[in-house]
């Protein structure tokens, strides 16, 4: 109780293999909401559609014990087959995929707009869609990139932004 | 068994047979009456008529626990289903294998607000182990199967299948379980390597204890033999849960009694005092450590569970062994041989001299006076009458006659001792007796009861009349909610908020008004003869005991305190500092 290692709050991406039936992302939800624990992020898909596995992609934070209370109570959920920590089983690349529309003043002056182009250019953020006072970016980075990208595009019109959350996969070839 | 076409509803009692059920404790309704027309036809499963879903639930609970067999419920949609959840929680969370089947309105109907529709998948997935809703005709047959592989596999649970009209009527193919392969597979092998850190940390302790659960008992038979010779071959103490009583023979000089808020005091010192403490089967709940900062503070801990997430959850452990608790102790066993290592007891004298002193304390002394009964006093007779007698089932409510029954009756064998022990469920008592007699017809089962829980589940008196069930219903009447009043004597100045029932049946008329018998005792001296009475009576019998209206249940270790500040009784209150005491107090 008195180690400070123990109380320190540390932030995880788990990848969890589900076999994909009905009610199984309540379940995992319900867990989280029943016994008080953190969802930072949440993405789910389908990835084997023969086996009928979904791959869910969740960021949590909690001491070391509630992390590691985490990963069992999801192991022992039924249709749960496989809990893997990335954050503890080494490197791993975290995306979010974000839609970013911004919106200026119609005919405002053209510099603003270069400016926009600009920044969405260092991003690697691709154009979706445009109008005269609006565009729509797609960018696929980090959280903190996606952060950044945000941060910068703030100050140059209204944004509206989707965000999907992390997808994480491990570095390497190690596979879940 | 060969496929063959049969109704949704043929297939749901197929599956019960080539599941081993013979016995399905449930209630009728609309949504179920396919299925209650295929019982009418059939003779291979019997259905006891219980008076209310919770009952059924409870009763399948008495009768799981008492044979180690899988439960089973059958009720319908709607106010069927949420009247089970209670039940369904109680056996999560003491893990109680059972399989509830739910009628579901019909699929075209689901959402729609039907007449007895409810969410009843969405309701009860906390309050099971898993649950499934079958849309489909020919998924049945597989889904009822893995649903029994699932409440009997790992460490054991409630699951729910919830079965709409129409799939009940529609034909399909039925498959016995050995025609599927299930994915869930939980492991039962303990890590070798991590035995032997076991047995070497059990060798080398100076004040070792053994603290074993209701995982023992969940093990199986054999569990509770391993756990028995391990602790006589090591020499070391055992304390034991209230979930675990009876996997060690409560009459055996090692063993200490129960351990926790009302444990007694030589086996909370001892678990206080221990340098290595031997968690078997067992989840250091809350009742059971106190305040968990000075719970066991300078021990090792060994912690031997199935279920991986019972590990540091509420303490952390030196050495986790995740696996079969008899699995785990007969290779401790095993090893121990196969080391010549012998009885530590000479080793650890020290220890056991040690718990001899605290043993002297006589923490279960009361004062029983000439003419009222005292609760303890009412089962030591009963205890006494019991004696010599092999065939002996106790149910208990929840309250202080269930800490009472915990603290004086004997446990000798396992899955003869069943009570609501994490969730605290009043009421769980008579039809869990219900359920235990059903699977043993010939012994004697008694439900410990206390007057407000009892009324609880009353009606189940009628399905004991019923199916002449000769249930005996022990009530220990104090006229107040007993748990109840202590705590508010104790921790809210003696403001008796809402404890009292002020208008309780007569009892005795009661148990005649169902067309059981009733017996009463209002004196020491007629409480031998009442006893009497209740074991000699055939059929239901009520005894009304009236007890002291104001004893408490003590030794006590106050919510928020540690085990060495346990309390004696009601001038023993060591928690004097407020500030300690308001922490404890929101505590339940």
């Amino acid at each position: 109780m008195t180690d400070p290692a123990a109380e320190k709050i540390e932030r995880h991406t788990l990848a969890v293999l589900v076999v994909d039936e009905p009610g199984v992302l309540a379940r995992v939800i319900g867990l989280f909401a029943g016994r008080g624990y953190n969802i930072e992020s949440l993405t789910v898909a389908e990835v084997e559609r023969e086996a009928r596995l979904s791959r869910i992609t969740l960021v949590t934070s909690g001491t070391r014990m509630v992390i590691d209370q985490i990963k069992s109570q999801l192991e022992r959920l039924v249709p749960i087959r496989r809990v893997r920590d990335l954050t503890e089983e080494g490197p791993f690349v975290g995306r979010e995929l974000a839609l970013v529309k911004i919106m200026g003043e119609p005919g405002a002056e053209n510099a603003h707009r270069a400016d926009v182009l600009r920044i969405a250019e260092g991003f690697g953020a691709r154009i979706i869609d445009s109008s005269e006072s609006s565009f729509v970016f797609e960018v696929t980075e980090s959280t903190e990139r996606v952060d950044q990208f945000l941060a910068m595009m703030g100050g140059l019109g209204r944004l509206e932004v989707a965000r999907t959350g992390i997808v994480a996969i491990s570095r390497g070839p190690e596979s879940i | 068994m060969s496929e063959r076409r049969i109704s949704g509803a043929e297939m749901v009692l197929a599956a019960l047979a080539d599941n081993g059920v013979d016995t399905v404790f449930g209630y009728p309704g609309g949504a179920v009456l396919p299925i209650y027309d295929a019982m009418f036809q059939q003779n291979a499963i019997r259905h006891v008529l219980v008076r209310q879903e919770g009952g059924a639930v409870h009763a399948a609970e008495g009768y799981a626990r008492s044979t180690g067999e899988v439960g089973c419920v059958l009720v319908t949609s709607g106010p069927g289903a949420t009247n089970a959840v209670t039940g369904l929680l109680d056996a999560l969370m003491d893990s109680i294998p059972l399989v509830c089947i739910t009628g579901q309105v019909p699929t075209h109907l689901i959402g729609n607000d039907a007449f007895q529709e409810a969410d009843t998948t969405g309701i009860t997935r906390p309050c099971t182990k898993h649950n499934y809703l079958v849309k489909n005709v020919d998924d049945l047959a597989r889904t009822l199967h893995e649903a029994f592989h699932v409440a009997r596999s790992g460490r054991p649970g409630p699951v729910l299948v919830d079965l709409p009209k129409d799939v009940q009527f529609a034909i399909g193919t039925y498959k016995g379980p050995e025609a599927f392969d299930f994915s869930y597979r939980p492991a039962y092998e303990p890590d070798p390597a991590a035995i032997a850190k076991a047995v070497a940390m059990i060798a080398a302790a100076e004040r070792p204890l053994f603290y074993t659960g209701g995982g023992v008992i969940n093990s199986g038979p054999r569990a509770a033999e391993a756990l028995t010779e391990l602790v006589r071959i090591t020499g070391i103490p055992c304390t034991s849960t209230l979930m675990g009583l009876g996997a060690f023979p409560a009459s055996d000089p090692q063993f200490l009694g129960m351990l926790g808020m009302h444990g007694t005091y030589e086996a909370n010192l001892a678990t206080h005092g221990c340098d290595l403490l031997v968690c078997v089967g067992a989840r250091f709940d809350d009742r059971v450590t106190g305040k968990v900062s000075a719970f066991s503070p300078g021990s090792q801990k060994i912690h031997i569970d199935i279920d991986a997430s019972s590990i540091n959850k509420n303490v952390r452990v030196d050495l986790p062994v995740v696996g079969d608790a008899g699995r785990a102790l007969e290779m401790m066993i095993q090893l121990w041989k196969e080391q010549g290592r012998g009885s530590r007891s000479k080793a650890i004298a020290p220890w056991w001299d040690q718990i001899a002193k605290w043993r002297a304390v006589d923490c279960l002394a009361y004062e029983q006076g000439e003419t009222v009964i005292k609760p303890q006093y009412a089962l030591e007779r009963l205890r006494e009458a019991l004696k010599g007698k092999d065939n002996v089932y106790i149910t208990t409510e929840v309250g202080q006659h269930q800490m009472w029954a915990a603290q004086f009756l004997p446990f000798e064998k396992p899955n003869h001792w069943m009570t609501s022990g994490g969730l605290g469920t009043m009421g769980y008592g008579l039809p869990a007796a219900v359920g235990a007699q059903m699977a043993h017809p010939d012994a004697i089962v008694i439900d410990v009861a206390g007057e407000a829980s009892i009324l609880m589940n009353i009606q189940e008196m009628s399905t004991a009349v019923q199916y002449r069930l000769p249930v005996k219903i022990f009530i220990m009447n104090n006229k107040w909610m007993g748990m109840v009043r202590q705590w508010q004597e104790l921790l809210h100045g003696g403001r008796f908020s809402e404890s009292y029932t002020a208008a309780l049946p007569d009892f005795v008329k009661l148990a005649e008004a169902f067309g059981g018998k009733g017996f009463r005792a209002e004196t020491v001296a007629e409480l031998d003869q009442a006893i009497e009475n209740m074991l000699s009576t055939p059929g239901p019998v009520i005894l009304d005991v009236c007890v002291d209206e104001k004893e408490m249940c003590f030794p006590m270790i106050p919510g928020g305190a540690a085990h060495n500040e346990i309390m004696l009784g009601r001038k023993d209150d060591k928690k004097s500092d407020p500030a300690a005491r308001e922490e404890g107090m929101v505590l339940v």
